[in-house]
């Protein structure tokens, strides 16, 4: 293999070996160029802005910029408070990103609702959009963050993220219908 | 202090004043409900009050108001109006503090309006009727302020049920809530 790949996981590496040489090496460079989308709504957003600044440093892991537009980025930080009123904006920028997208919820405002159980707030923002990795605390620790944007490489890598195992599933059914209809 | 602004205020409306209170240094004026406009419109103009200042619109919802609760307010055992409406006003230039009271019934959830007289009322009057579902009858533009139109029901009355979400989108591949199978809507 001319293409070396650190993981955190050893049954991920099994995994990957199924892996096509291609896929591999397209998971790979998804993963370290990571352009996130922060959908920044409440307080979680000054956790956030930690997280992104130089002590914390989300760059390290690929995710240099972030990008205030849907359409350059393939991944959407949900941070904050999702309110009812919010949910068809959210769906919307999710719609509006290109494939293979990844969602990062958060907060346990992006992941549950959190304490807010009432009329506003929407139970999780997974209720709208598919969530990759949930990340709790109120607002979490910086060090969670970076916990969760490695799990979300390995996912990537290992080609488990949401929209790239409905790619899969539409290429899947796709080939069937293909041989069916000959 | 202030006192004097509720002993002005019984002195020149008798009729229109039904009851006054003071709860923890705040001074509160009990208001007939038609009245309301012209105590407003008073205390705004005399060169002795000169309420300029409006701070804040709201209601209180008394469902389970019980008597024995607040031992005042005689007025109230008479019908016992669900809401109370609120005005918080100021007088800059004498430093007075004045909540004006209108109570208001269930069935029947009428409030004069005072944004004619105070412009900033508009949009708290707004949220009033967006929360508690009381019309402000001369208000200009009386819509929803914070929640969407397809929004059904006033969330801050208590007979509002806590966990009742009103959903504009969902994901369509969300397992089937079972709740909602029932047919309750959640
Ligand atoms: S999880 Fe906590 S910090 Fe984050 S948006 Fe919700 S309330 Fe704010």
């Amino acid at each position: 293999m001319g293409l070396e790949i650190t993981t955190t996981r050893i049954e991920d590496a099994a995994k990957w070996a199924k892996q096509s040489k291609l896929e591999r090496a397209t998971n790979w460079g998804r993963k370290f160029s990571l352009f996130s989308y922060p959908f920044v709504t409440a307080c979680c957003g000054m956790e956030f802005m930690s997280v992104a600044g130089p002590k914390y440093d989300l760059a390290r892991f690929g995710a240099e910029f972030p990008r205030f537009s849907p359409r350059q980025s393939d991944l959407l930080m949900v941070v904050g408070t999702i309110t009812e009123k919010q949910g068809p904006a959210l769906k919307r920028v999710f719609d509006q990103m290109a494939e293979p997208k990844w969602v990062l919820a958060f907060g346990v405002c992006a992941s549950t609702g959190g304490f807010y159980q009432n009329y506003h707030a929407m139970p999780g923002c997974d209720q709208v959009i598919p969530v990759d990795v949930y990340i709790p605390g109120c607002p979490p620790r910086p060090e969670q963050v970076l916990d969760a944007m490695i799990m979300l490489m390995d996912r990537i890598q290992s080609g488990r993220g949401h929209s790239q195992l409905r790619t899969k599933r539409e290429d899947i059914i796709a080939a069937q219908q293909a041989g069916t209809e000959e | 202090m202030a006192k004097l602004v509720l002993d002005a205020l019984t002195a020149k409306f008798p009729q229109a004043v039904s009851h006054t209170e003071t709860i923890n240094g705040d001074e509160i004026a009990w208001i007939k409900r038609d009245d309301l406009h012209t105590v407003a419109h008073w205390l705004k103009t005399d060169p002795k009050m000169l309420f300029d200042a409006p701070v804040f619109v709201t209601a209180i919802d008394r469902l389970d108001w019980k008597p024995q609760h607040r031992p005042l307010a005689e007025h109230w055992t008479e019908d016992k109006p669900r809401f109370e409406v609120c005005f918080q006003l100021r007088s800059v230039k004498y430093r007075y503090r004045l909540r004006l009271k209108v109570s208001v019934p269930e069935h029947d959830p009428r409030c004069p309006s005072l944004s004619s007289l105070y412009p900033a009322f508009d949009w708290q009057e707004r949220e009033t009727f967006d929360m508690y579902g009381i019309r402000f009858e001369g208000h200009p533009d009386l819509r929803r302020i914070y929640l969407y139109e397809e929004f059904v029901g006033y969330p801050l009355r208590k007979d509002y049920p806590k966990e009742k979400r009103q959903p504009l989108v969902r994901r369509d591949d969300l397992p089937i809530n079972p709740i909602k199978a029932t047919g309750e809507d959640r």
